[in-house]
């Protein structure tokens, strides 16, 4: 087995202002049915398009709500690598993806921090957008090692304070 | 479950309500389907070393704890489950408010969620605020939090749905059939 390459992330290392990278993805039906069978999301809007179209009105099926927000998760700890631990993430929902959209997800470091537990922090704006229009934004939190042996995950108790 | 009328609000206000088992334990393969519908290939979630070192073992991705309350499409003698945010659905019918969207969430990670663990979620009605006119309607908005936590009794997550409840200035048509917080 070929050892795994981990990116630590470290708090010092990041400055506000600061931009993620981009992630962008064709979507198809198949992205759809795969992200709604994962959510256990069985609506038939999320796989059936005659559904979608004739009864719900829109132009075809669509991402579902729960699977955007395992994108998300993604597209922050892609950046964070495996020691970046959630804090809190907000969801709003704007419009709808479907089949045939390239979606983009773009995120920028708006605010950093230490708390009083000495658990170093981020805050991430996030959007994902076709062409453009966010159709569902993401402010996060995600705690960062402060330094090389500093880990979020050993906090427990009073220690974590999301 | 029943419906909210104005006069029970009050008295359920931080009341935990609809506590509820999750139909089957958290389990790994459904972490790699999850995983896997987005691509996402954080080490913590594909290879045990990496988890061991990391988290003290497999765990599953924060984001998918509400998906181990959602039910499996059939099952043999199921009773009928509560819906997903039965509060929610109660103050639709209690409060007459026949259409109603949910305008933002926010979840609060907690203990990390493992495979194996059962977790069991509880319903807690937060605020209704006074009757409000948005550019849908006329209604009421509402605070429901989910609670979330593991066998030994820990908290693993918060989740907090901000829902608008209204009644359309024009004639209403519902436009989904099934269990959806809509």
């Amino acid at each position: 087995m070929t050892e795994t390459t981990i990116t630590k992330r470290l708090h010092g290392t990041v400055t506000v202002g600061e931009a993620l990278p981009e992630l962008s993805y064709p979507v198809t039906a198949t992205t759809v049915v795969l992200g709604a069978l994962a959510a256990r999301d069985w609506r038939p809007m999320h796989h059936d398009k005659d559904f979608a179209v004739n009864r719900n009105g829109t132009r075809d099926i669509f991402v579902n709500t729960p699977n955007l927000a395992s994108w998300f998760e993604r597209y922050i700890t892609d950046w964070t690598g495996p020691y970046g631990r959630l804090r809190r993430v907000t969801f709003r929902m704007l419009g709808s993806i479907f089949p045939g959209d390239t979606m983009v997800f773009r995120g920028t470091v708006i605010d950093a921090g230490v708390d009083d537990t000495g658990c170093g922090w981020v805050a991430i704006d996030i959007a994902v957008s076709v062409d453009d229009d966010a159709k569902t934004t993401c402010s996060a939190r995600v705690a960062l090692p402060v330094t090389d042996d500093d880990n979020p995950w050993d906090r427990r108790g009073d220690r974590w304070q999301p | 479950m029943s419906a909210i009328k104005e006069a029970d609000i009050a008295g359920l206000i931080g009341v935990e309500q609809y506590e509820e088992r999750g139909e089957f334990p958290v389990e790994q393969g459904y972490v790699w389907t999850t995983c896997s519908s987005v691509e996402n290939g954080n080490p913590l979630f594909w290879d045990e070393a990496v988890a061991t070192a990391v988290t003290g073992g497999p765990i599953a991705p924060p984001t998918m704890v509400s998906v181990w309350f959602r039910p499996h499409h059939w099952a043999p003698d199921r009773s009928t489950p509560g819906l997903p945010l039965q509060i929610h659905f109660d103050l639709k019918e209690g409060l007459g408010l026949p259409e109603a969207v949910m305008s933002d969430n926010t979840i609060i990670f907690h203990e990390p969620v493992r495979p194996g663990d059962r977790l069991v979620t509880r319903q807690i009605l937060r605020s209704v605020s006074d009757q409000k006119t948005t550019k849908l309607g006329t209604g009421r908005f509402w605070v429901i939090d989910v609670e979330y936590r593991n066998q030994r009794g820990e908290l693993v997550a918060v989740e907090s749905y901000t829902g608008f409840g209204y009644r359309r200035a024009e004639a209403a048509t519902e436009s989904e059939g099934t269990g959806a917080a809509s």
